[in-house]
């Protein structure tokens, strides 16, 4: 009896601060992502269950590629609408040098590693920056088309530049990030002496003039989706897009379309949270973002999509696709099998020299 | 009546001079005009005028140098940057002070991106420096020049003094010259590294294709406006559907399937090599250049000129054409002396419709320009969403504006804006 009155009233007490809890958050979430495939693997493995489990309406906007333009004219409006962002790492940099982005105490407002392993060595080498919560581990690189390869498939990234064996247009992002590397690289400057060739006049001019070899074979695109749509046509021999692009033209939509990994370009998406928020919006982001990058929830978000967990606790536990079944291991840009010649994406060099390679790469482009 | 009463004012029936109480009758109606269109004025001014004025405003603007250091910018006055020699220790003392408070409210970053736009190697500069400065204190740690140079050797180029200095003013402009491939540096403006002019080269193909666009479209829209304007009711209003149908599709739909229909593996070119007119490896190139931008454009645009050049035909009598015919005109004649000239007004109203559209068009380029066939407005999009100098992309877009308006201005001189009718 007397036990029981007190599981009674341990429980009362339970509701009442769980109640309290609850109404110093608000009801609502609004979460800015990429949209398409990217939002759904996110609706599937975080906004789903978190929705079931506490009731909370999750609005779903997809402007992630002008988040940091849309997060100043909103901060200098002084009407933030937005609760959670998925930006890429580069952006989160450049939101937190701004101040528009909140900064993030890792080990205390993240779920450590179920072996206890605080988050910060859990997601090690990849908080890039105090605001962010990285959240995928995604690259850069090619895909090719199996039947307009003849006998030879290429191995290596350089076979982007050689026209002669495999003749066709190429698909090329209309930006210098990353184009330039593979060109410095295939022209022969070595993987650890890239930016600071590319720091330089001449390594730019250099860059350049080996991409200046292959222009007329290139159609520069824009949108990750233009890559997966031109090699399904058959308009480009090979092309660049995302990984998780080329998976589901591979293995979703069975094009005959193979990847090449060598020389990819790794980077991070993840979440930032917009500094100025109301107290209580703030714990509801905070609430959601414990629950959305704990490690079981990473390694759910490669069912649906093909990029890996940024968490080394949800590595292991990485299954099979939802709806195709097939295993999802060997499909994720950190294989050891896919990941023997990578790049990681140089946030500091690019802060720097972004504009003033883009100035050089555009009025290239336009000659 | 006497001549006394005939040099007097005119007056009313009540009595007050006619003169003025016409002017308060005007008055009066202008009042009531006036708080009718209150509500839309009040409306523009607030949605149009105003914003647009602060993104002119934003091409001169330039306080976050002197606001985030105000006491460097003081200290750097004095200091002649022509001599070649460093700053002395206050102006590295004032700095320090700057940069504690900077970063404590976390202005030292968007400085350091807003210098970086001159100068390349400043944003990782106050990044860096920012870290180590904001444990300093500003009595106990000094002096700090050599302090300063040790934390990061940009302390030590005197580039980054002078690029200080120099964009320190209140009212800059720089944007401006950067808009014009120019920069300003310490020593005044100069034109910008031939590697880097771009956007004077991007403003004079905006205006060429746009140019082409508008003219594609008036001989394109000139048979359809007369066949819809001479048909019978039935089946021209069957012709106006066709018409307007494609322009109440979206506009991303209609790009994406000219997309379809140019690209090398595409429809036309399929058709083409099926029929043996084009070799399977000379496929045509019409997407991702100039005549894929134009293509798509004036298919897109075309609606703007056939509806002026129809409303402007459709009050144009058929009986000026037969009385021309019936004095002896040929078909060639009655049409190019009687029935173009009235035509007129609409091609001008489509024209100013279609060009102004289009030079400030900025999606279809996008897609389907490739690297020849985008706009100055791209470079704009690019600016305000990705490198995020607002400055520049405001300073284009005031180049554009004015640009405009000349161009207008000059239609108005030539033309004459009496002769553009809607209808």
């Amino acid at each position: 009896m007397k036990t029981r009155r007190a599981v009674i009233v341990l429980a009362g007490a339970a509701m009442a601060a769980g109640s309290a809890a609850a109404q110093d958050m608000v009801d609502e979430l609004t979460v800015v992502s990429w949209g398409g495939a990217y939002t759904k693997s996110q609706q599937n493995a975080y906004h789903d269950p978190y929705m079931e489990m506490t009731g909370v309406t999750i609005i779903n906007d997809d402007s992630s590629a002008e988040a940091v333009a849309k997060l100043r004219a909103m901060n200098e409006a002084g009407n933030i609408t937005w609760d959670v962002v998925d930006t890429v790492a580069a952006d989160a940099i450049r939101l937190c040098d701004e101040g528009l982005a909140m900064v993030i105490d890792h080990d205390t407002m993240l779920e450590p590693a179920p072996d206890g392993t605080p988050a910060t060595e859990d997601f090690a080498p990849f908080i890039v920056s105090e605001c962010y919560v990285p959240n995928i581990v995604y690259s850069t690189t090619f895909g090719y088309r199996v039947d307009m390869v003849g006998d030879t498939p290429p191995t290596d990234v350089c076979a982007v530049f050689d026209t002669e064996t495999y003749p066709g247009k190429r698909a090329l992002e209309r930006r210098p990030i990353n184009n330039v590397e593979w060109a410095l690289l295939c022209d022969g400057v070595a993987k650890e002496d890239l930016y600071d060739v590319l720091a330089t006049e001449e390594g730019q001019d250099r860059a350049l003039a080996k991409l200046d070899t292959i222009k007329d074979d290139v159609i520069w695109w824009n949108a990750g989706a233009d890559t997966p749509q031109l090699l399904a046509d058959g308009e480009v021999v090979m092309g660049s897009t995302y990984n998780g692009r080329l998976f589901s033209v591979i293995e979703e939509q069975k094009q005959p379309v193979a990847m090449l990994w060598d020389a990819q370009v790794f980077d991070l998406d993840g979440w930032i949270i917009p500094a100025g928020l109301s107290p209580e919006r703030e714990a509801r982001a905070l609430h959601y973002l414990r629950f959305a990058t704990d490690t079981q929830r990473l390694a759910d978000q490669a069912k649906w999509i093909a990029y890996g967990p940024a968490r080394m606790s949800s590595a292991p536990l990485v299954s099979t696709h939802a709806d195709l079944g097939i295993e999802m291991a060997p499909h994720m840009p950190t294989d050891p099998e896919n990941a023997k010649n990578t790049i990681f994406f140089n946030y500091e060099f690019w802060a720097d020299y972004r504009d003033d390679i883009d100035a050089k790469f555009q009025a290239w482009l336009a000659q | 009546m006497s001549a006394a009463t005939r040099a007097g004012p005119v007056l009313a029936a009540d009595g007050t001079p006619l003169k003025r109480s016409l002017a308060r009758a005007l008055r009066m109606q202008k009042i009531r005009a006036l708080l009718l269109v209150a509500p839309l004025l009040v409306f523009v001014l607030i949605t149009f005028v105003t914003p647009i004025g602060q993104m002119l405003f934003r091409s001169v603007e330039n306080d976050l140098v002197a606001d985030t250091l105000p006491l460097t910018v003081a200290a750097l006055a004095d200091w002649d940057a022509s001599a070649g020699e460093l700053p002395e220790e206050p102006v590295f003392n004032a700095l320090a002070r700057d940069m504690i408070v900077a970063v404590r409210e976390k202005n030292h970053t968007k400085l350091g991106t807003r210098l970086n736009y001159e100068r390349t190697g400043m944003s990782s500069l106050f990044r860096k420096s920012g870290r180590q400065i904001s444990r300093w204190d500003p009595e106990e740690d000094a002096p700090f020049r050599e302090r300063l140079i040790d934390v990061h050797e940009g302390w030590g180029e005197i580039d980054t003094w002078k690029t200080i200095q120099t964009h320190s003013r209140r009212l800059t402009p720089g944007y401006f010259l950067n808009a014009v491939d120019m920069q300003l540096t310490p020593d005044g403006p100069m034109a910008q590294p031939e590697s880097k002019r771009i956007l004077i080269k991007l403003f004079g193909r905006t205006v060429w294709m746009s140019l082409v666009i508008t003219v594609t479209c008036i001989i394109l829209a000139y048979p359809v406006a007369y066949l819809l304007a001479n048909l019978p009711l039935r089946k021209s209003n069957l012709l106006l559907i066709m018409v307007l149908l494609p322009f109440w599709t979206s506009l991303l739909v209609r790009t994406s399937a000219w997309k379809v229909l140019l690209q090398q593996q595409g429809v036309i070119n399929d058709t083409l090599v099926w029929l043996g007119l084009v070799a399977d490896e000379a496929r045509l190139v019409m997407i991702n250049n100039q005549f894929g931008t134009i293509v798509a454009m004036t298919h897109i645009l075309l609606p703007f000129m056939i509806l002026p050049i129809y409303s402007v035909m459709r009050t144009i009598p058929p009986a000026y054409v037969r009385a021309a015919k019936s004095l002896g005109a040929t078909d060639w004649t009655a049409f190019w002396r009687v029935y173009f000239p009235q035509s007129v007004p609409g091609i001008g109203a489509g024209s100013i419709l279609v060009f102004i559209l289009a030079i400030g068009y900025y999606i279809t380029p996008e897609i389907v320009g490739g690297t020849k066939g985008v706009f100055i407005s791209n470079r704009i999009a690019y600016h305000i969403s990705f490198s995020l100098n607002w400055g520049l992309a405001a300073a284009l877009g005031t180049i554009l504006l004015v640009a405009v308006l000349i161009l207008y201005w000059c239609y108005d001189r030539i033309v004459g804006i009496d002769n553009v009718k809607l209808g």
